[in-house]
């Protein structure tokens, strides 16, 4: 019964959406106050009714009821409870709903907390919200029902794919889909402005929060999602380049440019129509990730032309959307034009090569990735895009981008003077490059990538440092250092903190890039193995039974060159009963300055085995970087600054003042 | 300058940005094309020694050897009408096999042994690397019209 | 200048414009080349009767699907008790064993004569129909692999759709599951029905 309750609440939430749609988009557009709240109901009720249906799912894996094919194929009785749990997500259907259960929840976000907007905005935004969620739903229960009952039922379910049974596994797809649809707020507010032809500085200022959000959460999925390939895969690399890693950077690029032209839109009143059409771009990527990654297209072509259906509904979606979309910018967006002109040397400058190098960058990374299934798809021959292209063009493309980010905040806006500067900078330069190679002379590693990166991470990190110490030093006389902290706002805050994770993460990369090393060996019991100046002891492999799953378990004892004790470690290669998927699993040791990472290859005969020995520096800063990114994203969004500006109280834009 | 010069400097500034950009990615692009080439194509010498590319197939069966150091394999490609020998050196996937589909991502050496830097297996038990299964697929078209 | 807020529009729907004729000058690949062609000839020991030999002629007369399995093979052993389900059902399965032995990873076909090859198929293959059932109208063993090449079977399972006349009409790569056959298989089973 349970499962045609959860059939029951699909069909009750798209009537609720279209509810929504309805009363959201006529009541602004006709003024009337009661469609309006009407709508914003609808987006509670949405949210809770989605977020029941998910509930449902969820208690169908618990039970391991098998009638219901998508526990069949996902579930047993022998896989841990939690990832029974996390398995209602682990596949195509369950990450769907997961998807619409995001939207709703975004939705219902707007409609709750958003006092600060105009009625009729809100109604807007909620209105295409609703449009979204209503040809999402669609998509789920004509092509993804995850509802569906399996007859006979079978006794025993196929158990989740093993490669999802993991802790990492559990969060990311809950972030990402975060993001991912945080892009649909951001895309609705866009639209609401070309509805309605307001697009001031308060409109900026409302759609700043819900855009950073958005943009933190798909930096904390991407940085996840990394971190599971590095410790899962077992074979230590962290960024693949792979279409599936893509479909998450691409927008990940296009909301970063987003916020960096909000913040011109909002303070100086010009970039808006580019504003807006970063906003369409970022769902319109969104969506097109979603494609990729739930049509199947990306493993194989031909498996996706043989069942086009999912793919083929998405691809309309994306067309409609994209389509209407650009159809409304160009009837509309003219009326956005306009804005305060600026010269060469500004802040707005710095701005403009942000988004020119971002919106660059996420159209070189979707040519990589989209090209060779377009030439497959039109039978014009197979080829596959290497990473060495990603490197080419991401390298050159990032590093001015990176160059300028620690310049930016020192500018004026609309004309600063470079004298005013000049010294400065050329000197900042000179200390910064030639500190980058006197320590990479140090090392004795001297290569351009090596110093381009270490120079990049002292350029930011010296331009944060001295970019808190004036922001400090720029107060009134008599104030405390506690005072003059805290009357920062939240906004410069969140900006400082994400560049300098920036640094941090290029710093990781790096020195992980420039210093790791590597050594695959073939070992028996008792020998021993040296990398890094750390030896590897290999004791042997033993069975050992797992949960839905039998281990062979390796222990390796990791010690100094002089025989101090660092670790012991126990990589495994697991078989997992229903799958009969084997499967490596890592076994990493870690500390803020290096990880040592093991991992078993094939055995060789009865108790040799090829081992695989990573020495990595620096990993936890791969991490730390984004963690710090989003840290800062989470701050700025909180900016008291953008709650409590009411409406009637929002200023024109280009009339606020100068300074951040 | 007038505003106007300036905004249209401006413009020029960010079109020269991105004419640079668009110019060098498309030339990375050039360059890194993997190209996708059966065992039978390499057989017909249709790829190029020293040549970074793609060979896909089954693994033959049989034909898998470990060397000495326990590192080093070697085994044959095969898209059931030709065999390819691959040497590499380091940890196969976990799904590689006698039987199962394969891609191997390097250079055919002047010996005509084809010298890979990665090997794809399958990702699961059902899913075939689609590459392999297009070069034996080629390979079936062939042996069809040849015997039309 | 309002011309330019167009220019997003021209080149997304210039863009479509090039996929739509592009995907129609190319139509999809057909999957197999031996869809809508009879069946390849073979020749191959029935299971149930090792001296005697069989073609695929005497199967002609009504649809039925060819199964490529072998013991060794994981997923086989995920499908069988959907073939046993479609049994049931009244689908007429012949089973194709293919490279009972020389196919097994784990076994050295090399070290064994021809007659002890058999022998062991024979056995192993027995052993498999005792515990999980006997799906299969027919059975044929394929030890050599040779009668699967021109079947073009590249790993299995694999599944051929057979009409009466013959001639195959769809290739299925991988384990029948319950939700393919509801969602693809079954369809294509009973067009196979009605043209007979």
């Amino acid at each position: 019964m349970l499962a045609e309750w959860g059939q029951v609440l699909l069909a009750q939430a798209i009537a609720v959406a279209a509810l929504q749609v309805f009363f959201g988009l006529a009541g602004a557009q006709r003024g009337r106050v009661a469609w309006m709240v009407t709508a914003r109901r609808a987006a509670l009720a949405q949210g809770a009714v989605l977020a029941t249906a998910f509930a449902v799912l969820i208690a169908l894996f618990l039970r391991s009821d098998f009638s219901v094919a998508l526990v069949a194929q996902n579930s047993s009785t022998l896989t841990p409870w939690f990832y029974q749990v996390t398995a209602a997500w682990g596949n195509h259907e369950g990450s769907m709903l997961m998807w619409a259960v995001a939207l709703a929840g975004w939705s219902a976000a707007v409609a709750w907390r958003s006092q600060a907007l105009t009625e009729a905005m809100r109604a807007r935004v909620v209105g295409v919200l609703g449009l979204v969620s209503f040809g999402f739903l669609l998509f789920l229960t004509l092509t993804s029902n995850p509802f569906s009952r399996l007859v006979p039922a079978p006794e025993q379910g196929r158990d989740l794919n093993p490669l999802l049974q993991d802790p990492g596994m559990i969060i990311h797809p809950p972030l990402l889909y975060m993001g991912y649809v945080g892009t649909a707020v951001t895309f609705a507010f866009a639209i609401a402005a070309l509805l309605s032809g307001r697009m001031d500085a308060a409109w900026s200022r409302w759609a700043r929060p819900w855009a950073l959000t958005a943009w933190l959460f798909l930096t904390l999925g991407i940085m996840v999602g990394s971190w599971w390939a590095y410790y899962e895969l077992g074979w230590g690399g962290w960024w693949f380049w792979d279409p599936v890693e893509n479909a998450s950077f691409i927008p990940w690029l296009v909301m970063t440019a987003f916020i960096h032209s909000i913040i011109v839109t909002e303070k100086r009143g010009a970039f808006r129509a580019w504003t807006v059409l970063l906003a369409i771009a970022a769902f319109s990527l969104s969506l097109l990730g979603t494609f990729l990654v739930r049509s199947g297209v990306i493993t194989s072509v031909h498996a996706f032309a043989s069942d086009p259906s999912r793919g083929l509904f998405i691809l309309g979606l994306l067309a409609v959307t994209v389509g209407v979309s650009l159809a409304l910018f160009a009837w509309r967006a003219p009326m956005l034009a306009g804005g305060g002109a600026f010269g060469w040397f500004s802040r707005e400058a710095t701005l403009l090569v942000n988004n020119v190098l971002m919106s660059a960058a996420a159209l070189a990374v979707l040519l990589g990735t989209v090209y060779p299934l377009l030439m497959d798809a039109l039978g014009l021959g197979k080829l596959s895009v290497g990473e060495p292209y990603f490197v080419a063009v991401f390298v050159p493309l990032m590093t001015p981008a990176v160059f300028f980010m620690a310049i930016s905040p020192f500018l004026r806006w609309k004309q600063d003077d470079w004298r005013r500067l000049s010294k400065r900078l050329v000197l900042d330069f000179v200390v910064t490059a030639s500190a980058a190679l006197a320590l990479l002379a140090a090392a004795d590693h001297v290569t351009l990538r090596a110093w381009l990166g270490l120079w990049l991470t002292l350029w930011v990190t010296w331009g944060s440092a001295r970019l808190l110490w004036e922001r400090l030093q720029n107060r009134a006389e008599g104030q405390s250092i506690s005072e003059r902290l805290s009357r920062i706002p939240g906004s410069w805050w969140g900006m400082w903190l994400a560049h300098l994770g920036v640094g941090v993460f290029i710093m990781g990369a790096t020195l992980l890039g420039a210093f790791e090393a590597r050594l695959d060996v073939k070992m028996a019991p008792g020998q021993v193995a040296e990398l890094a100046s750390y030896r590897f002891r290999f004791q042997g492999v033993e069975e050992k039974p797992g949960p839905n799953y039998t281990a062979m378990r390796g222990t390796i004892v990791v010690t100094t060159a002089d025989g101090k004790p660092v670790a012991v470690l126990h990589p495994e290669k697991r078989n997992y009963h229903f799958s009969a998927m084997p499967m490596t699993e890592a076994a990493i040791d870690t500390t803020w300055r290096r990880d040592i990472y093991v991992s078993l290859g094939d055995p060789v005969n009865e108790n040799e085995w090829v081992v695989m020995l990573f020495y990595k520096p620096m990993v936890l800063f791969l991490w730390l970087g984004p963690l710090l990114m989003a840290v800062g994203g989470a701050v700025a969004a909180l900016d008291r600054r953008y709650r409590r500006q009411r409406a009637h109280l929002a200023v024109p834009a280009g009339a606020v003042g100068v300074r951040v | 300058m007038s505003p106007r010069q300036k905004r249209l400097s401006l413009i020029l500034l960010g079109l020269a940005l991105l004419a640079s950009a668009v110019a060098l990615v498309l030339s990375a692009f050039r360059d890194n094309l993997v190209f996708f080439v059966t065992p039978s194509e390499i057989a017909q010498g249709k790829a190029q020694a020293g040549r970074y590319f793609r060979v896909g197939g089954l693994v033959e069966a049989g034909s898998i050897q470990r060397g000495p150091d326990g590192i080093t394999v070697t085994f044959r490609i095969t898209d059931t009408a030709h065999a390819l020998p691959v040497v590499y050196r380091g940890a196969l996937p976990d799904l590689f096999g006698e039987n199962q589909g394969a891609v191997a991502e390097g250079v055919l050496r002047p010996d005509g042994v084809f010298e890979a830097k990665k090997v794809l297996a399958k990702h699961d038990e059902t899913y075939m690397p689609p590459e392999a299964s297009h070069a034996v697929d080629q390979a079936q078209r062939a042996a069809q019209s040849l015997k039309e | 200048m309002r011309w330019k807020y167009v220019v997003p529009l021209v080149v997304f729907l210039g863009l479509v414009v090039l996929f739509a004729v592009g995907f129609r000058l190319n139509p999809r690949e057909i999957p197999s080349p031996l869809i809508g062609k009879p069946a390849p000839h073979f020749t191959l020991p029935r299971f149930v009767e090792p001296s005697a030999t069989v073609t695929p002629a005497v199967w002609a007369g009504q649809p039925y699907l060819l199964n490529v399995w072998a013991t060794w093979c994981v997923s086989c052993r995920q499908e069988h008790p959907m073939l046993m389900r479609l049994k049931q059902e009244g689908v007429r399965i012949i089973g194709f064993n293919y490279k009972e032995i020389r196919g097994d990873a784990g076994l050295d076909a090399r070290k064994l004569s021809p007659e002890a090859e058999a022998q062991l198929a024979w056995q192993r293959i027995g052993a498999w129909l005792k515990t999980g059932g006997d799906p299969y109208a027919d059975l044929v063993v394929d030890l050599t692999g040779r009668a699967a090449i021109d079947y073009g079977v590249y790993g299995t399972p694999e599944t051929f759709f057979i009409d009466a006349k013959g001639v195959i009409r769809y290739k299925h790569i991988g384990p029948i599951t319950p939700e393919v056959w509801q969602d693809q298989l079954r369809a294509k089973w009973l067009a196979l029905q009605e043209g007979s």
